[in-house]
């Protein structure tokens, strides 16, 4: 078995999908039967939990672990549908500066104890919460949107990155960085209404983990709870399990580059999947 | 979509992706230049003044990498002070700096 692994989802910029990442990636790589934790950093506007489906179950949280007020196992919230997979939501009554370098990590090390693959929920911005985020990570994964201030963010997130991480403080080798387009219309750019992969890739030029396409199943999982990752019928699910599956490894060919056709019922009716 | 509503599409995609080219350039010319710029340029300020009163705007620390080499750049406009008296200005119009005594 590989050593664990920290992999934080981040960007810069809010309301881009990070958290929608998080929790498919996260519900991804359990599916793919790798024991994950996924750990919500945006103190004081928790949401990583809605997404996940299991607010209700928040008893203890990560910054009470951090300040010794429970224990780590008594804060993360196992996953009722897929094995292997554990949530540790966030405070929502506390600030960001509830999270210290030394608390983190001590908190990073005891889950790599434990679990072999450890997802951070970055919040936006570049502040603490979101350096906190990405300061212990081994690889990123940063979520933009073909979209201009997405794209700027992102690459001021990968400068955060490659200067501000444990690994860039310590001369290691660097945060091994991914690119993760959501929201992506592939109808609107073949009008040359919005950006293009390749536009996007020239200009920040990381590898590709994936794309996912806009589907209106994103909004639909969030808002029963489900990890979009979990539900097979949507595009944008199929597309997170493609992302995990070269994130482990594997070779899969990019999906939903091309425009949908869509047959001559589905225009009558108006909408697509 | 008629023909003219055709060639009259929107492709808006071609700025985004030019002002983003200019814009992400630009960005990345401040983020590589080292934490101690600012910090150096507070102290030339701070120096400066003793000596001649600068507008904090007009001075620039810069520092180019042509990938052989370092250089750093300080760029101080000095202005045209009426409290000078006319013998400290020199020949080219600039200031010759007096230090003055404490």
């Amino acid at each position: 078995m590989p050593a664990p692994k920290i992999v934080t989802i981040t960007s810069g910029k809010g309301g881009v999908g990070k958290t929608t990442s998080a929790a498919a990636i996260a519900a991804g790589l359990a599916l793919k039967g790798i024991k994950t934790a996924v750990i919500d950093f945006d103190v004081g506007l928790r949401n990583l939990d809605l997404v996940m489906g299991c607010e209700r179950r928040v008893v203890f949280d990560f910054v009470n672990v951090i300040n010794n007020e429970a224990r780590l196992k008594q804060a993360l919230i196992k996953d009722k549908r897929v094995e292997n997979l554990w949530i540790l939501p966030t405070s929502q009554t506390r600030d960001k500066d509830a999270l210290t370098k030394e608390g983190v990590g001590r908190v990073l090390e005891e889950l790599k104890g434990e679990f072999d693959m450890i997802v951070c929920d970055s919040p936006a911005g570049i502040e603490k919460g979101a350096l906190m985020a990405l300061y212990y990570a081994d690889e990123a994964i940063v979520v933009t949107n073909p979209e201009v201030s997405s794209v700027r963010d992102s690459d001021r997130i990968l400068g955060v990155l490659s200067s501000r991480s444990r690994r860039a403080e310590r001369g290691e080798s660097p945060v091994k960085t991914h690119l993760l387009l959501t929201r992506y219309d592939a109808a609107r750019v073949s009008k040359g209404e919005m950006l293009k992969l390749e536009d996007v890739l020239e200009i920040l030029a990381i590898p590709l983990l994936g794309i996912i396409p806009e589907s209106p199943s994103v909004l639909r999982a969030s808002n029963i709870g489900l990890p979009i990752a979990l539900d097979p019928d949507s595009p944008a699910g199929r597309a997170y399990n493609d992302a995990v599956g070269r994130f482990l490894g594997e070779t899969i060919e990019h999906r939903f580059l091309k425009p949908e056709r869509r047959g001559f019922f589905q225009r009558l009716i108006g909408r697509a999947a | 979509m008629g023909l003219l509503a055709f060639f009259r599409r929107d492709r808006s995609a071609n700025h985004a992706k030019e002002r983003l080219q200019i814009l992400v350039a630009h960005d990345r010319v401040g983020r590589d230049s080292p934490d101690y710029l600012p910090l150096l340029q507070r102290d030339l300020i701070a120096v400066i003044a003793r000596y001649v009163e600068i507008d904090e705007d007009k001075l620039t620390v810069e520092l180019a990498n042509d990938g052989i080499s370092s250089m750093l750049a300080v760029n101080i406009e000095l202005p045209r002070s009426k409290s000078q008296k006319p013998e400290l200005r020199n020949p080219h119009g600039g200031l010759r700096v007096r230090p003055q005594l404490a």
